[in-house]
């Protein structure tokens, strides 16, 4: 019932790029143009006008996406003839240029179109492949309701550790102020969650141990600590230990969840400036064209 | 001493005191007695600053009194100038305790020992009666009451609520908002509240702003004159007794019924039922001559038709004839009607026509009418089409109409007058089962459901005849399509109506069968114990049948049968039921036939594995009472957002739905968004009556909503907000190029600036061409709409 933006309408998006490939190499091998086969050839404009308008349609999908009371197909048809159509134009164009290309404004404009292009096929990937690992990773919740135990974590921790010594204490108000989850781009897309630095400050701070290490390490080191301890600190230690371990479960899923939705969103950020980049490449292109003639 | 006059009147409130305004203005010798210290206490009880409608809006107001919507302190000082102006005679504290019949006339009898003789009483009394107290020990204290007037006078006390009806509730959670807010409940929880309250309540406990003491009744309450709280009360809990020290103490312990007092003047009550009100005649008159009743006490509530009442009711006492206040209204809808002469007439005309309303008193039938709407339909036009979503509630008048049992129209069944139709919709929740088409010279009256629901609930023989036929039409659409009558007739002297809580199994695997069940309301779910778990095959919405099997070849359940929500279904027993089959050849060919599609469907699920636990998942989240619910793909879905979006982009810039939130399996995602249940639980307690349902089955609010929140409350499923009017927003093209405004998907409003609040929720984009924007909005498939009809071949897709 559900349909992929691959599969969608039966595939009807694949099977009109695939006839339109199709009909544009057999139009190109019967063509015999004057010399070598180039833009300039009456087929090579046909291809050419067809690539343009087509290049027209494919950016019209982002007004198409934000016209929320269109009735024109649904977005999700528009998307799938936007990827196969979309892909199609490599071949065009290819066909247009008759595969010339040379340090010139035509062949940067083709440039541009490939990276576009191919930013949109790691977005078809992305699409694909990380909604269900964003699933799997949430178990079930929802982001802020992680951020929100999270917060709630770090309150109790915070009266727990009040309760067993002011170094514990120190140390777990440097964990909560070292929590970072997000930020920037980098950070994002490394999944990079500080909260584990903050664990192994807090083994140094409960055994006295200058040496930085692992986080199954900071729990071994507390264990020892308890073995030292009064039996009402011990319990609120090992209640502690539960929480901070439960808090980097949290945290970590969060930035696994926080990187995964910038997975699907980073691209974008090449795809759509450089589709307005290489609408401009593709005026200059005509323009020229017609200049120079 | 004794007061003589003529008309005595008893209650303040808008009934009684329109008629003292009337008496006074006829010169008539009168007297008005109220109990309390100042005039129409109900209403001088509201809180603060509360904005008093003026229902039913078309209704004329005819009084000496003047009414309009307002707030209550305007509308109490036009009262007071108002009763002053027309030099009523009224006595204040002035409880009546006794009316003993003289003959002629009343006597009644004050607390306060004043006596009054009149030639005629009116009882205008209400429904609030006397407030009930603690009943224990310093139940007196200065800071114990038992009222609220305003939750906002009160800041940084220690208060005690005392009781679990909505009015404690109410108090204790407007109090939370600026006090320390301690609850008690005699029991174990809050079994009496609207489930909207009932939310409230226990999301504020969890949360921990309202604490609140189970099963703990006050034992006593001290005054204390050292520390810093003015009292404490002891309870008695169920761990011993305890003890809360604080400033006050509200208890809302709801108010003695006056039933007692007026049986006690010799009116006689129509059936036990607590909420019964005494019948009276269209003269207001009770069956005690000379004594009459207006107002909440003769089942009428709103302010206005008490007042119209009052004014009513003293002319009739002095033997002038007016015409009801109603009257304009109900003769514009009968003057389509042919033959029409008056609107005595034509109630008349419509009451012996139609024996589903003889049972009913003129008043309400008046009321009855003024809902309903005359419909004279040409021959040939169709009423309803099979299949649309519609539940208004039709009766014959006069004329005939046809049933067209399906689609082609080959199977037709003659209505006359005096019959009704309709009631399957309004009884089911679901699509009309079978097109009407209007005869020769048909008058029709249709009524809309909440209206319906009303008189079915409030009149019993006529939720028993609607009962009767409902059974009836159902067995004879289901199984009787060519048996005979009289099998037919014994299969439903056999049928009885069965109800069930969700959950609850209708019958279990391998039991003896004995009977069958045909759905009625809700929905089952079947499922089979395999390697000693439940696994559920399938979803059996109402209109369908379970059970007949076992009646049939095997004498064993083969499957459980279970309700998915609230359910009725009718009972068919096993003798009745195999008579009729033996037969009726065709009818065990189509029940075979029907079995081995249902059978091999079933083998398919099993074999599918984890299908039934999508199935069991979705009719988890409410699905069972669902008729069309979004659901998402979480493995198609990249969280863009834009069906939220849409939604907003498409519904004056609030969303309706909200993705992320909801519960999730095996990737079948349920966001909170309206699943336009069969028996909308936003549409029960609806002021207005703004909530309707589309004939496609959309469940919208339409634009008379007041902001009251009811629904909002009473949604089990969070999808129905209260919003501001929305700025309007620039174009795309200026967005984005100047800046101009909120853009698209963007949230367009000014908190500061927000106006009135109304309750917004999907309505399914209903007037958009293109249907759900957010399923069209979705740029990967993910978003889809699936009623729960599809529900097996979507979970087997699935699977």
């Amino acid at each position: 019932m559900h349909q992929t933006i691959l599969n969608h309408g039966g595939y009807r998006y694949f099977w009109a790029a695939v006839v339109l490939c199709l009909g544009a190499l057999a139009a190109y091998i019967w063509h015999d143009p004057v010399g070598v086969p180039n833009g300039g050839s009456w087929l090579g404009y046909t291809l050419g006008t067809i690539g343009a308008l087509l290049i027209l349609w494919l950016l019209w999908f982002g007004i198409r996406k934000r016209r929320y009371k269109s009735n024109t197909g649904s977005v999700a048809g528009w998307l799938s003839g936007h990827v196969y159509l979309g892909t199609s134009l490599i071949l065009i164009t290819l066909l247009h240029c008759g595969f010339q290309f040379g340090w010139n404004i035509h062949t940067y404009a083709f440039v541009l179109m490939l990276v576009v292009i191919f930013s949109g096929f790691f977005g078809v990937y992305a699409y694909l492949r990380y909604p269900t690992l964003m699933t799997q990773n949430r178990q079930n919740n929802t982001r802020t309701s992680m951020l929100q135990e999270i917060a709630e974590i770090d309150q109790a921790c915070l009266q727990l550790a009040d309760t067993v010594d002011k170094n514990i204490h120190d140390a777990v108000l440097q964990s909560i102020q070292r929590t970072k989850l997000g930020g920037g781009v980098w950070s994002q897309l490394t999944a990079k969650d500080a909260s584990d630095d903050a664990l192994s400050k807090l083994k140094q701070a409960v055994a006295g141990d200058e040496q930085a290490s692992s986080g199954s390490e900071t729990m071994v080191m507390m264990v020892d600590y308890l073995a030292s301890t009064t039996s009402k600190k011990n319990e609120n230690l090992r209640r502690l230990i539960d929480l901070l371990a439960r808090k980097r479960t949290l945290a970590t899923r969060v930035a696994r969840d926080v990187q995964l939705q910038a997975l699907m969103e980073i691209w974008l950020y090449v795809h759509v400036p450089l589709s307005l980049g290489l609408l401009a490449a593709l005026t200059a292109h005509i323009i020229s064209v017609f200049f120079y003639w | 001493m004794t007061e003589q006059v003529k008309i005595a009147i008893v209650g303040s409130g808008p009934g009684g005191k329109s008629a003292a305004a009337r008496a006074a203005q006829q010169g008539v010798s009168h007297v008005l007695l109220e109990a309390s210290p100042q005039l129409s206490n109900t209403i001088f009880r509201y809180q603060k600053g509360k904005h008093v409608m003026a229902e039913p809006d078309a209704l004329p107001l005819r009084s000496d009194v003047p009414f309009d919507a307002g707030s209550r302190e305007a509308i109490l000082e036009a009262w007071d100038k108002a009763m002053a102006d027309c030099k009523v005679n009224i006595r204040f504290n002035a409880e009546v305790s006794k009316i003993s019949q003289l003959n002629p006339g009343f006597e009644l009898t004050c607390n306060d020992g004043h006596k009054v003789r009149a030639e005629y009483v009116i009882l205008g009394i209400g429904l609030q009666g006397n407030l009930r107290k603690m009943g224990v020990p310093g139940e007196e204290a200065a800071f114990v009451q038992y009222q609220l007037d305003d939750p906002d006078e009160y800041e940084s006390e220690t208060i005690i609520v005392v009781g679990a009806g909505d009015a404690a509730i109410e108090n204790a959670i407007a109090l939370a908002k600026q006090n320390q807010v301690v609850i008690v409940n005699r029991r174990d929880e809050f079994a009496r509240a609207k489930e909207g309250n009932l939310k409230l309540i226990n999301r504020a406990i969890d949360d921990g702003l309202i604490e609140c003491y189970y099963g703990s009744s006050p034992e006593r309450v001290d005054e204390l004159s050292v520390g810093r709280k003015p009292g404490r009360l002891i309870l008695n809990t169920p761990k011993g007794r305890a003890q809360v020290l604080c400033d006050r103490i509200i208890a809302r312990l709801g108010a003695n019924p006056p039933r007692g007092f007026v049986e006690s003047c010799g009116v006689e009550f129509p059936s036990k039922d607590p909420s019964a009100v005494p019948a009276i005649s269209a003269t207001y008159e009770s069956n005690v001559k000379g004594l009459y009743i207006v107002g909440a006490l003769g089942g009428y509530p709103l302010i206005k038709q008490a007042m119209n009442q009052g004014y009513e009711v003293v002319e009739y006492i002095l033997g002038n004839t007016v015409e009801p206040a109603d009257e304009p209204m109900l003769r514009a809808k009968f003057e389509k009607m042919p033959g029409f002469s008056t609107v005595a007439a034509a109630l008349d005309r419509v009451q012996t026509s139609v024996p589903l309303l003889a049972q009913i008193t003129p008043l309400q039938l008046r009321e009855f009418m003024i809902d309903s709407e005359i419909r004279c339909p040409k021959p040939g036009s169709v009423i309803f089409k099979r299949n649309d979503y519609t539940n208004s509630f039709y009766s014959i008048v006069s004329g005939s109409v046809e049933v067209y049992l399906d689609d082609e129209g080959t199977r037709r069944l003659p209505l006359f007058p005096g019959e009704f139709f309709g009631e399957m919709s309004l009884i089911s929740g679901r699509r009309r089962s079978a097109t009407i088409v209007a005869g020769k010279d048909c008058v029709l009256v249709e009524t809309p459901r909440r209206s319906m629901n009303k008189l079915i609930n409030s009149v019993a023989a006529v939720k028993k005849l609607v009962d009767q036929c409902f059974m009836e039409r159902a067995i004879r659409g289901r199984f009787g399509e060519d048996a005979a009558p009289e099998l037919i007739k014994a299969v439903v002297a056999s049928a009885s109506l069965q109800q069930f809580r969700a959950g609850e199994t209708l019958f279990n695997e391998g039991e003896e069968g004995d009977s069958l069940h045909l759905v009625r309301v809700g929905s089952l779910t079947i499922s089979r114990t395999i390697g000693g778990r439940e696994v559920v095959l399938s979803y059996v919405p109402a209109g369908n049948y379970v059970g007949e099997m076992a009646l049939l070849g095997e004498s064993k359940r083969t499957a459980t049968a279970r309700a998915a929500v609230k359910s009725e279904t009718i009972r068919i027993e096993r003798d009745a039921f195999q008579r009729l089959v033996e037969a009726s050849p065709t009818l065990k060919l189509k029940l075979q036939m029907e079995y081995k599609q249902r059978t091999a469907q079933n083998i398919s699920m099993q074999a599918a594995g984890s299908g039934g636990d999508v199935i069991s998942f979705l009719v988890g989240q409410g699905l069972g009472e669902a008729t069309d619910v979004l659901l998402i793909d979480e493995a198609l879905c990249v969280r863009c957002d834009n069906c939220e979006k849409a939604c907003a982009e498409t519904h004056k810039g609030t969303s309706r739905l909200d993705r992320e939130a909801g519960p999730t399996f095996a990737n079948v995602h349920v966001p909170t968004s309206c699943r336009h249940c069969e028996h909308p639980h936003c549409m029960k307690d609806c002021p207005p009556d703004a909530i309707h349902r589309a004939p496609n089955g959309e469940v919208y609010i339409a634009d008379n909503c007041i902001g009251c929140g009811n629904c909002q409350r009473n949604c089990p499923y969070g999808v129905i907000h209260m919003s501001a009017k929305k700025t309007k927003k620039p174009g795309l093209i200026q967005w984005l190029l100047f800046g101009a405004g909120p853009g698209p998907g963007e949230a367009p409003y000014d908190k500061a600036t927000a106006s009135e609040k109304k309750a917004v929720k999907c309505d399914m984009c209903k007037d958009l061409p293109g249907g759900a924007a957010c399923v069209r909005a979705c740029p990967t498939g993910a978003a889809l709409r699936i009623s729960p009809e599809d529900l097996p071949q979507y979970a087997f897709a699935r699977r």
